[in-house]
């Protein structure tokens, strides 16, 4: 418990200079730079400790499960954020170009965009229960942690190039 | 007035020629072993094939990517295909065929009624798979829940809508050989082959067609426009694809790219068949696409 609450501090100072950036929105052409910064920010973060899971799954960084559980429970918190005001309608690359790669699709289905934010949390739970127990539990986890990711960039991201 | 009749004649002639080379050719019984399909190993065929990226509901996930209902909307320069339900329902689906007539539709694109199918159905590079494991694939389709949500029409454009057409475009764009030729490939790198060609039907999307919706092997997997539209599907020779063999098989398992973004679009579903694969198999695709001549 005493890790949990230590990553969500983590998580909060890093989500910190975030908030500021979203204050300092609403300059230049288009008034969601501050928004999008903020989402991209959030992912970087998820990516960042989804590198140390899967450099260790991936046998490229020596499992070590005080390091893993960190990470895993670094991710289980950033699920507990509330993201709601990053996301305002019209902030799609439909309206923004290549501001940004969120669909329309998003704004149009915010339901199932919500369900997949639920999903994730719930893999991202189900690594934080397994991270610590061995590289084989880690390994087994990262796949649906990778689905959950992919679930929802299939309907609601922008493919590459 | 002698050569106009003669030229008459070479026109009905070549007509006649050119309505028995565009019609459908099935398999013969004589071209399938006599052998009984093996349902456990179809299962691996089943997730190699891709079935259910086209077939499953669209919002499909786990457990019910196995129900083949269809539906799924395929725009493209030629109208809108909708992939249509291959479940064991006898009357919606294909739960009456025969596994020569599954077989001649895998292999050959000809229905059981004797009509071509059209090509975003790609018999083109299921034509290269070993028939026993398509038999295998049959054993193992017959396992899976009947559906009864009726197939929906394609949106085609004429000529294309006449089905007789696609023979001249089978003559003119299918090839059952190999992309990839060498006597000295290592195992490995064969079995890549096979994947990638043949069964994942890589190609489809990440190499470019002619105008009429050939593919154009001189820039296999080398990236193509994304037939929605939107974006390109990306290049996957080693000019443009410079990861590790082990992070490409590791991105066909967990969906992760060596930074860990997440794959997404189609290719987040492509990672959700592939997952089902063994280790060695997803290697062997690595092999493979480094194995490919750079094409910038």
């Amino acid at each position: 418990m005493r890790i949990f609450s230590k990553s969500i501090l983590a998580a909060a100072a890093l989500t910190l200079p975030l908030a500021a950036t979203v204050q300092g929105a609403g300059h230049g052409d288009n008034p969601y730079a501050g928004h999008i910064a903020a989402r991209q920010g959030y992912m970087q973060i998820l990516a960042f400790n989804i590198g140390v899971l899967g450099g260790m799954a991936r046998g490229n960084i020596d499992y070590d499960a005080e390091a893993a559980q960190t990470a895993a429970n670094n991710l289980a918190a950033m699920a507990g954020v509330d993201g709601r005001p990053t996301w305002p309608a019209g902030s799609d690359n439909a309206a923004l170009g290549d501001a940004t790669r969120a669909l329309p699709a998003i704004w149009e289905n915010m339901g199932g965009f919500g369900e997949e934010w639920m999903a994730y949390g719930a893999a991202a739970s189900g690594m934080a229960d397994a991270a610590g127990n061995g590289l084989e539990a880690l390994q087994a986890a990262i796949g649906p942690l990778g689905g959950s990711c992919g679930s929802c960039h299939r309907n609601f991201r922008q493919s590459d190039e | 007035m002698r050569i106009l009749r003669f030229l008459v004649l070479l026109a009905i002639l070549g007509a006649a020629a050119g309505w028995y080379l565009t019609g459908p050719a099935p398999l013969a019984t004589s071209d399938i072993p006599d052998r009984e399909g093996d349902a456990v190993h179809g299962e691996q065929v089943f997730w190699a094939a891709g079935c259910a990226s086209c077939h499953a509901a669209e919002d499909a996930e786990g457990e019910d990517r196995l129900i083949m209902t269809g539906g799924r909307a395929f725009p493209s320069d030629f109208g809108t295909f909708y992939a249509p339900n291959i479940s064991m329902d006898p009357d919606h689906g294909i739960g009456d065929w025969t596994e020569a007539e599954f077989l001649s539709a895998v292999m050959r694109g000809v229905s059981p009624e004797g009509q071509h199918y059209y090509p975003a159905f790609p018999y083109g590079t299921y034509a290269r798979a070993g028939m026993t494991d398509l038999q295998d694939l049959w054993a193992f389709m017959q396992t899976l829940p009947a559906d009864a949500t009726s197939s929906r029409d394609h949106d085609v454009g004429f000529p294309f809508s006449i089905r007789r057409s696609l023979g001249g475009w089978k003559l003119l764009f299918l090839s059952d050989d190999w992309v990839m030729q060498g006597d000295d490939l290592s195992p490995q790198v064969m079995r890549g082959r096979y994947l990638v060609e043949s069964l994942g039907h890589c190609g489809e999307c990440h190499t470019p067609r002619n105008i009429l919706g050939g593919l154009d092997y001189a820039n296999w997997l080398a990236g193509a426009p994304n037939p929605s539209g939107e974006g390109r599907i990306p290049n996957i020779t080693p000019a443009a694809l410079t990861w590790s063999a082990s992070d490409i098989a590791n991105y066909l398992r967990d969906g992760f790219t060596p930074e860990f973004d997440s794959a997404g679009g189609e290719m987040a579903e492509v990672i959700l068949n592939m997952a089902h694969l063994p280790d060695a198999d997803r290697a062997a695709i690595a092999a493979y696409l480094q194995a490919l001549p750079p094409l910038e």
